[in-house]
């Protein structure tokens, strides 16, 4: 028997089932002086681990008027070593401050040896991982009093050692610790384009009871060494037409959830956002049983455009003749 | 990381410590272990992530340092970046806490020998990343400390203490007005040559760092009272501290502390 803090009915205020965005430091002042339509905002834990200062001031402002959810992305739950405990207690204290509707983190790996390498690492998806995450899901969802919410991640190279689906590991995590899903269909979409697979297995595998959110984000397109389709999880576009048709047979199948727009590149004005938003809000509306639905705010008029590619890798190539004045650019 | 059955070498996944390695160096091969469903090469795909990391952990240090990136600009700051991220990684996921040591390792840098002043100006880039993020404290006002200063005797005794957003910069260089040259101007500007820098020769300059109702002002200070707010940061009774900074303007650097509410008690 789970605690009574990861009964996913547990009591208490939820969000409903509507859209939030990503909160980026240049919409925050227009987010304070004009309250938009949204259900709640998202950060990412780590922005926020300061000991004061104007941005936990703002943060605390933005509080007051929405309701919150906190990603985390360094706590390396899939790592082989031990849960950084000193991350831990940070994260305890500010979800303890800014008491967040949510907390989640990732499927994924993020540190090694005494080194953060800045980047959610892929996992083997094996028996001697299941364990190890399910460890640190405990450990988590124990030291912060919470429930965890799990988000699939997006993927670029699978193992020869995997011996069981990404959704039937994720299925697993969730029987045993008792955690929620937060289901990146972004991530669902790029993992199963990188791999040949199909969006929808994960999205069958999972308990759609577990899902108590939903990422859309966009993506970047580049090509495999075979010139295979090869996406590139970048945030830094709109959602692409894919996701959105993989959001609406999401939603026909599990019924309405909070979905975040997720943007951490090439941010465009709130507007735009916002417009992506309601694009999302309209769907969930369609999705939603009970009263007709209210009249859908204005959609843009594309949502197809992706970013650039990535280009090589530099690190290690560091040239070593001095520098010499003249063009920065 | 399996440990028990553990399965045929060519299908054993890579350590956590392999990837990492791999990872950090791309004259490495990708670690073994990885598939891919159609049979391409995984190293192109592998690529993906170093690139990532390195993306990431460049950007994060041009955005703590942002005055660095428009003087050499994004290429050599780049390459700066990268010989960095090797030679001293994070070594926790909070990035605005990373960057501490860039200063030395600029100074240390080949490459930029010839511009002498950097590793100053990135080290007033630290105390300012540094106070936006320092712990809130009230700060003692002037009417707070009247009393005080109308008591001469306790008052040369007394330790005033710094508030915790405090930094100091004393450097031989015109980094301060630099710095707040780019403030005014924040664009990109070709990188001088070393004769057309100043070179410390009879310019040097300090500030005081500090957060005041929630903004970080960099104040120049002359370099007496530089002296002073060092001399109580290293905890001395203002007696001493005054004492310890030839040509103070006591009442001046007292001012200047508590109109910018740098100090937070006075024991």
């Amino acid at each position: 028997m789970h605690p009574a803090y990861l009964q996913p009915s547990r009591p208490g205020p939820r969000p409903p089932a509507r859209v939030g965005i990503g909160l980026k430091p240049q919409h925050v002042a227009a987010l304070l002086d004009r309250p938009a339509d949204l259900a709640f905002v998202e950060v990412h834990a780590e922005n926020y681990l300061v000991d004061g200062g104007p941005r936990l001031a703002q943060l605390a402002q933005i509080r007051a008027r929405y309701a919150l959810s906190i990603h985390g992305v360094g706590l390396s739950i899939g790592g082989p070593g031990p849960l950084d405990a000193a991350h831990l207690d940070r994260l305890d204290a500010l979800l303890r401050r800014f008491q967040p509707a949510w907390f989640s983190e990732h499927l994924a790996w993020s540190s090694h040896g005494g080194r953060y390498l800045a980047d959610l690492l892929p996992l083997p998806y094996n028996q001697a991982t299941l364990n190890r995450v399910c460890d640190h899901v405990d450990q988590v969802q124990e030291r912060l009093g919470r429930r965890l919410l799990l988000e699939n991640p997006s993927t670029y190279v699978e193992f020869a050692a995997s011996s069981m689906t990404e959704g039937a590991f994720l299925a697993e995590v969730v029987r045993r610790t008792g955690c929620g899903l937060l289901l990146d269909l972004t991530n669902a979409y790029i993992s199963a384009v990188n791999h040949g697979r199909d969006a929808w297995d994960l999205i069958q595998a999972v308990p759609a009871a577990a899902i108590d959110e939903l990422h859309l984000a966009g993506f970047a397109e580049d090509r495999d060494a075979a010139g295979a389709r090869l996406l590139i999880d970048t945030h830094g576009a709109p959602v692409a037409t894919a996701v959105w048709a993989l959001y609406r047979r999401t939603l026909a199948a599990i019924g309405p959830r909070p979905t975040l727009l997720e943007r951490d590149q090439a941010i465009p004005p709130l507007a735009e956002l916002l417009a992506e938003a309601a694009r999302a809000h309209a769907l969930l509306q369609a999705a939603t049983p009970g009263p007709a639905p209210a009249a859908a705010p204005a959609t843009p008029a594309s949502a197809t455009r992706v970013g650039h590619a990535v280009p090589a890798p530099l690190l290690g190539m560091a040239r070593t003749a001095a520098w010499a004045p003249g063009g920065s650019r | 990381m399996s440990t028990a059955a553990c399965p045929p070498t060519n299908t054993a996944a890579p350590s956590a410590a392999a990837f990492a390695a791999a990872l950090l160096d791309p004259t490495r091969p990708a670690p073994a272990g990885l598939q891919t469903h159609n049979g391409s090469d995984p190293g192109v795909r592998f690529n993906v992530y170093r690139n990532n990391v390195v993306a990431a952990l460049t950007g994060a240090l041009a955005a703590s340092f942002p005055v660095i990136t428009a003087l050499i600009g994004p290429p050599r700051f780049a390459t700066l970046a990268h010989a960095f991220i090797a030679a001293a990684p994070p070594t926790a996921p909070v990035l605005t806490a990373w960057g501490e040591a860039f200063a030395d390792f600029i100074a240390a840098f080949p490459p930029a020998a010839g511009y002498p002043l950097l590793p100053d100006l990135a080290r007033l880039e630290w105390l300012w990343l540094r106070a936006a993020q320092a712990a809130d404290a009230p700060a003692l006002t002037a009417p707070a400390l009247a009393s005080r200063l109308a008591a001469p005797a306790a008052l040369l005794a007394a330790r005033p203490r710094l508030h915790p957003t405090v930094g100091l910069l004393a450097s031989p260089y015109p980094v301060v007005s630099l710095w707040a040259a780019w403030q005014q101007d924040p664009r990109p500007a070709p990188l001088p040559s070393p004769a057309d820098l100043p070179t410390g020769r009879g310019e040097p300059e300090q500030a005081l760092v500090v957060r005041t109702g929630g903004t970080v002002a960099v104040v120049p200070i002359p370099p007496a009272t530089a002296a002073f707010i060092a001399a109580l940061a290293a905890g001395q009774p203002l007696a001493a501290a005054a004492g310890a900074a030839d040509g103070l303007d006591l009442g001046l650097s007292l001012a200047i502390l508590i109109r910018h509410e740098a100090l937070c008690a006075w024991d």
